[in-house]
């Protein structure tokens, strides 16, 4: 199954949340959707309307920039990574 | 024995202050929320809630919940958007509790409503119903909905202000709004009188008496008497015409409180350096600077929107944050002043709760 990585930020807005899952998932919309089954409410803090991946987050699927669409395979590896932006 | 709280947003969290009984002496948490920028805090008594609206430039939008002082939170934003066609929306600016709901003002400026204690939300779709809607422009601080004015025992009665729109009211429960800002002035615009367009910064109820307003705007200080339909420069006799507070005595509608800032222009920070607060005990015909207590030199420092707070007890105490970080109180209703905390990230927004 893919793997997902998530930043400190994410998961501690949500108590007992794990920063590396294991989802069934055969793109990065459908990562999305199964954190927000481990965690209610995470889908809302990665996405924006559109539905699109929000501005200053970052995912990777294997190290290369990613969308909603991405596809994944069984041994692919998403980061999710909030931008370097702010003061 | 009573207890009081602070609550302060700030761009760097939200902070819970304890006080002892005397107000004098103050005790710190946080910063909460994960530290997420966060404009507005409220107290539900109905529930014994906090609740903090803000957002993250990470994380979007969210309201925050903790049913037990300010120890844990949970969060949501369920329901908190335009649509997957709308505007984006990327912070709450507002939440007030009111009849059994909370409602949350956002950016871009709109209202939504939670039944269930802020789990889930809907947007109340009369106000960006408003035909004057496709005209709305943001002033500096954004296209905000900023305040939310509820009607203490009439749940179909709201007012609302939005930067750089003006005051709203609803009568239905949210489903149909009148611009209110008849007799404000839009000194910024070619036409200083339009419907729509006045810069309202602030607007407060008076005590007892929910057609009585005030309002701190981009152009001035006002008052109305009849719910919003006609309004009244008040500001004579004030250092500026600019700021961004107001606050409204707990008991007497004749009495509130606004700080002042430099022209608009001119960096919006306290004139001269010297910081006052300005009260008035005759409804806004006459006001007085009181200083005692405050910086009165080299004081650059603004105080935002919704940074001012006043509590029930008597005397009222009174409590504002500022732009660089310092939390002021004063427990004789404005005359003396004292600093409650330093160096706290920028200030967003105060509230002060007793609790029996």
């Amino acid at each position: 199954m893919p793997t997902v990585l998530l930043p400190r930020s994410l998961v501690s807005l949500f108590p007992g949340a794990p920063r590396r899952c294991e989802v069934e998932a055969a793109s990065v919309a459908e990562a999305i959707d199964r954190l927000d089954e481990v965690a209610p409410g995470m889908r809302n803090r990665l996405l924006d309307a559109g539905p699109s991946i929000r501005r200053h987050i970052n995912v990777y699927v294997d190290g290369a920039p990613a969308s909603l669409a991405t596809p994944l395979g069984p041994d692919s590896v998403v980061h999710v990574i909030p931008a370097v932006s702010g003061g | 024995m009573t207890r009081s709280l602070l609550l302060v947003g700030t761009t760097k969290g939200a902070f819970v202050f304890d006080g002892d009984g005397a107000r004098r002496k103050w005790s710190l948490r946080g910063p909460l929320c994960d530290g997420w920028p966060i404009h507005d805090l409220q107290w539900d008594p109905s529930t014994r809630s906090i609740y903090a609206g803000g957002g993250s430039v990470w994380y979007g939008p969210a309201v925050f919940r903790s049913v037990d002082l300010g120890e844990t939170w949970t969060h949501s934003s369920e329901g908190l958007t335009y649509g997957d066609d709308g505007p984006k929306i990327p912070t709450v600016w507002n939440v007030t509790p009111a009849h059994g709901s909370i409602f949350a003002g956002v950016e871009p400026a709109g209202l939504f409503r939670s039944d269930d204690g802020g789990a889930t939300w809907r947007h109340v779709e009369g106000l960006r119903e408003h035909p004057s809607r496709p005209g709305w422009q943001p002033g500096a601080g954004g296209l905000i909905c900023h305040t939310i004015v509820p009607h203490p025992t009439d749940p179909e009665r709201m007012w609302i202000a939005i930067s750089a729109v003006g005051t709203f009211a609803t009568e239905d429960g949210g489903t149909t709004w009148e611009a209110r800002n008849r007799g404000v002035l839009a000194c910024f615009a070619p036409d200083p009188h339009p419907e729509t367009g006045q810069c309202v910064h602030k607007l407060v109820m008076a005590a007892g008496q929910p057609d009585r307003f005030y309002q701190q705007n981009h152009c001035g200080v006002y008052r109305s008497k009849d719910g919003g339909h006609q309004w009244e420069d008040i500001s004579a006799g004030l250092v500026s015409e600019f700021g961004f507070v107001m606050g409204a005595h707990p008991r007497d509608p004749a009495t509130g409180w606004v700080i002042p800032l430099s022209h608009p222009e001119e960096g919006r920070t306290a004139p001269g350096g010297a910081l006052g607060v300005w009260r008035t005990r005759d409804g806004g015909d006459s006001w007085e600077r009181h200083g005692d207590g405050l910086p009165q030199e080299n004081a650059f420092v603004g105080v935002f929107r919704e940074a001012m707070a006043v509590d029930r007890l008597d005397p009222v105490g009174i409590f504002f944050g500022t732009s660089t970080g310092t939390l002021y109180g004063s427990v004789d209703e404005g005359e003396s002043w004292s600093v409650v905390a330093a160096n706290l990230p920028p200030i967003w927004g105060v509230e002060a709760v007793v609790l029996d």
